[in-house]
């Protein structure tokens, strides 16, 4: 065992531990959080449809004031356009998460994200 | 004097028998090997058995294998260099994908990219002061520029979907073991090697 390590040189540690810290940071960086595989689409406080993330596409969802558009691409989900005037789902951006929801008030349309277990956070409680 | 090429041998054999000379066989162009090419061939060899007694052992996840191959592109690396290294390895790659069936099917082109980039890894690594760094350094380097290859090629060719990523960690992981296993071993194969010949040598001189 102690002939094994001769074979390694101070700077084979070294690049041993910046190995490490490699997969550490993309095991944290890819595997944070609980992996969504679908999302719920509520429009006028009614399940409007659920969809799997794994094809990408586009939604028409009809709310009280006008079309949002829904996107699915690459496993995540936005709001790529609302009628609302403060725009304030289509600014949050990407969900990628579950557990993670866009709500566009005005047009009362929500996307959420949801995993296999239903996990909890302030908004739910 | 043998004749090797047949502009030579026309040249020659003009008034005796053109055609025949031309046409038979033996007139050919003949491909003289040399040492080096013998050498390639026979490491080549060496890493298409490792791949094959590799190909044997069960993996739970395709793609995380040991690449016991590149125990012998270590070695060559260091006893002939680069430009021998990159052959014996690409060989390996196309007389494998030959063996297992898989030539120009996606397998080979995953292979093919790794390959290249370790090799590129080992081009850089190959470099790095020899006092501190070893081959274990040069295997990792090389075993994380492979999974970078063929998650290229996976990601923008084979599975242009994010869910890959989420097995990314899981192939860094195998990498640095592997990486790490192989490096160990390509090591203590040539530091017996050297000891070997140097005691050899020591007993020769003794008789």
């Amino acid at each position: 065992m102690i002939a094994v390590f001769r074979h390694i040189k101070t700077g084979d540690w070294l690049t041993m531990g910046v190995g490490c810290f490699i997969v550490a940071l993309l095991t944290f960086e890819l595997w944070n959080g609980e992996l969504a595989d679908k999302v719920v689409i509520r429009s006028k406080g009614k399940l409007f449809s659920e969809v799997s993330l794994s094809r990408n596409q586009r939604i028409e969802v009809p709310g009280s004031m006008g079309i949002s558009l829904v996107a699915i691409e690459n496993r995540k989900v936005r709001i790529a356009s609302d009628p609302g005037p403060r725009q304030y789902c289509v600014r949050q951006g990407w969900l990628k998460q579950a557990g993670e929801i866009a709500l566009c008030l005005p047009n009362q349309v929500s996307v959420e994200l949801v995993g296999s277990h239903k996990s909890y956070d302030s908004l739910n409680y | 004097m043998r004749i090797e090429k047949p502009g030579l041998k026309i040249a020659e054999g003009v008034n005796n028998s053109f055609h025949s000379s031309f046409f038979s066989p033996q007139s050919a162009i003949l491909l003289t090997a040399t040492a080096e090419d013998h050498r390639i061939a026979r490491m080549a060899a060496v890493a298409l058995g490792l791949a094959i007694i590799e190909g044997a052992i069960p993996s739970p996840l395709p793609g995380v294998k040991p690449g016991l191959a590149n125990i012998v592109t270590l070695i060559v690396l260091s006893r002939y260099g680069w430009r021998m290294a990159a052959w014996v390895s690409l060989l390996r790659v196309l007389a494998g994908s030959l063996l297992f069936g898989n030539f120009l099917a996606p397998g080979f082109f995953l292979s093919l990219s790794g390959t290249l980039l370790s090799l590129l890894a080992l081009g850089f690594a190959m470099h790095l002061p020899s006092r501190w760094f070893g081959h274990v350094s040069q295997s990792i380097l090389a075993a994380f520029a492979h999974i970078t290859g063929q998650m290229i090629v996976v990601y923008l060719w084979l599975i242009p979907q994010a869910g890959i990523v989420y097995l990314i960690p899981v192939f860094a992981a195998a990498a640095l073991v592997f990486g790490t296993v192989n490096g160990v071993v390509a090591a203590s194969f040539m530091a017996n090697e050297k000891n070997n010949t140097v005691s050899c040598g020591a007993a020769k001189s003794a008789e």
